[in-house]
């Protein structure tokens, strides 16, 4: 059983070396991932029914970047963004990297999350609740879902993209695999 | 010396988390499709009549039972649809379904002779008369007793009728006799009774004003939290107003069932089923409630000390109650 307590936050030094670093290719990642999840489970996106036209701020609060997500069907994107330079949403989800990454693996709660004020959401709730549980029922393992953007090599790269993920994980107190959140 | 098992009743909103069920343990799986047949008719929850299917042959497949919720009450002009969902849960395998609805419950009575009819909560069947005409008409075999009643009383109730009785032992509470509360609808025009949500996300607000937390309802501010503490559900019945002099939970306290500690009582009061809130809840919460009761009910059974109270930080409230169970008064 885990409570608030337990949840890591980024370590601040490497959150002030992500401060310079350029948002360009990760917003590249990010619309290659969204696509090749629209692929790879696409009762998600039934799921997420009409909420799949909003656009939601997820938003690390330990990261001092956030990211755009725009599920749409037909063009969808996931953008690295400033806070700052946001631009217009319809719901916000806030919250330390290690409580998203964890709703994401299935292993946190999202409601109990946000009764322990870990997790912050504004804007539209239909569709942070329709987002949440589209995402719960996946059982999505970014990991696996990153190493899918290699196409034909996932098969080799997968095992070799674990470990480097688990050890990268472990640097920075988050899991990035279910596996490891499992352990955690 | 042994006790009588207690077969446990767990939610599922989602395919993935009903898989999550039965691996923690569950005996029994509720759930309800994508619509507004079902008492918890949240965005992206629930299941197609695909999901469904598939989930009933992983059930059984794993020697589990799945009952299908149709327990809101068919809006007139459309009574079809819900019609529909009784037929499709037959035709998929539920081993019951759980209704609320006298029409509903002729309906299915009638037309499909071989399936297990169960009374729902939302019907609120609180006394031996009431839930012996459901038995005697409709064949019901099991009714889901209100959260308003207390042990004595469902002692009292299970002494005078003849078919299968089911309480609720964790989540989220509804003070009101269910079935019959129209603060949602007040607030919203949508009703957990007609629409199967209360306090829809749609009409739901969260802002951060002056570092607190204010919910609202259909444009009501119902809560107001300071930065250190537990973040409620916007249901009407846990907000705070202020009602002459008093300021503060008028109808209910923010916080959680937890009857795990009354797991003997219950059963000494003859219940058959114990069932746990949440179907709009995750499957990580799924996993911990469903492995931590099936082990209480386990621990009942075999003879040994029922440990209560280690699912707190997963509640509504971030405390728990007994409930009705064992009624005090403010
Ligand atoms: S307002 Fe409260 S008592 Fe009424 S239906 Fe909703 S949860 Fe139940």
């Amino acid at each position: 059983m885990w409570n608030s307590k337990d949840i890591p936050l980024f370590p601040a030094v490497g959150a002030a070396v992500l401060r310079f670093a350029p948002l360009t290719p990760l917003s590249l990642a990010g619309a290659h991932l969204v696509k090749t999840l629209i692929r790879r489970h696409p009762s998600l996106f039934a799921r997420l029914g009409e909420q799949a036209d909003k656009t939601f701020l997820i938003d690390p609060t330990d990261l001092p970047f956030a990211f755009r997500l725009a599920p749409h069907v037909d063009a969808p994107s996931l953008e690295t963004v400033r806070r700052e330079d946001a631009g217009a949403w319809d719901a916000r989800i806030g919250g330390p990297l290690a409580a998203l990454l964890g709703l994401v693996h299935g292993v946190y709660d999202g409601d109990a999350l946000f009764f322990s004020r870990d997790l912050v959401i504004e804007g539209d709730t239909e569709a942070v609740l329709a987002l949440r549980n589209a995402i719960d029922n996946e059982e999505i393992d970014l990991a696996t879902e990153l190493t899918a953007l290699l196409g034909p090599l996932e098969h080799l790269a997968a095992a070799p993209a674990r470990r480097v993920s688990s050890l990268v994980g472990s640097w920075f107190g988050v899991a990035l695999t279910r596996e490891d959140e499992r352990h955690a | 010396m042994s006790a009588r098992k207690l077969e446990l009743v767990c939610p599922a909103g989602t395919p993935a988390a009903f898989r999550a069920a039965i691996d923690a343990g569950a005996h029994t799986v509720y759930c309800g499709f994508n619509d507004e047949t079902n008492a918890r008719n949240f965005p992206g929850l629930n299941f197609s009549r695909d999901e469904l299917g598939a989930s009933i042959a992983h059930a059984h497949k794993k020697g589990a039972h799945t009952l299908v919720a149709i327990n809101t009450f068919p809006r007139a002009g459309a009574v079809g649809f819900w019609h529909k969902a009784v037929d499709d849960a037959a035709r998929l395998g539920a081993d019951a379904v759980i209704l609320a609805d006298i029409g509903l419950l002729d309906y299915a009575s009638k037309k499909h002779p071989n399936l297990r009819l169960h009374l729902s909560v939302q019907a609120a069947a609180a006394n031996s008369d009431a839930i012996a005409f459901y038995a005697r008409a409709f064949g019901v075999k099991r009714v889901v007793l209100p959260r308003v009643l207390t042990v004595q009383e469902i002692a009292a109730i299970n002494r005078d009728i003849e078919i299968e009785t089911e309480v609720f032992i964790f989540g989220g509470l509804c003070v009101m006799a269910e079935g019959r509360c129209s603060l949602s609808s007040y607030a919203t025009g949508k009703s957990p009774n007609m629409n199967g949500a209360c306090s829809p996300a749609s009409h739901v607000e969260y802002r951060e004003e002056d570092g607190e937390l204010v919910s609202r309802l259909g444009g009501f501010a119902i809560h107001r939290v300071g930065a250190s503490e537990p973040a409620p559900y916007p249901t009407l019945c846990k907000g705070c107003f202020e009602a002459g002099d008093y300021k503060g939970h008028v109808f209910e306290d923010p916080s959680s069932l937890d009857a795990a500690a009354l797991i003997p009582q219950l059963a000494e009061a003859g219940v058959t089923a114990l069932k746990i809130e949440g179907r709009q809840r995750s499957r990580s919460y799924t996993e911990s409630v469903v492995r931590n009761f099936r082990k209480a009910v386990d621990d009942y059974a075999a003879g040994r000390p029922v440990v209560a109270g280690a699912l707190r930080d997963l509640t509504e409230g971030q405390t728990t109650t007994a409930g009705s169970y064992r009624k005090t008064w403010r």
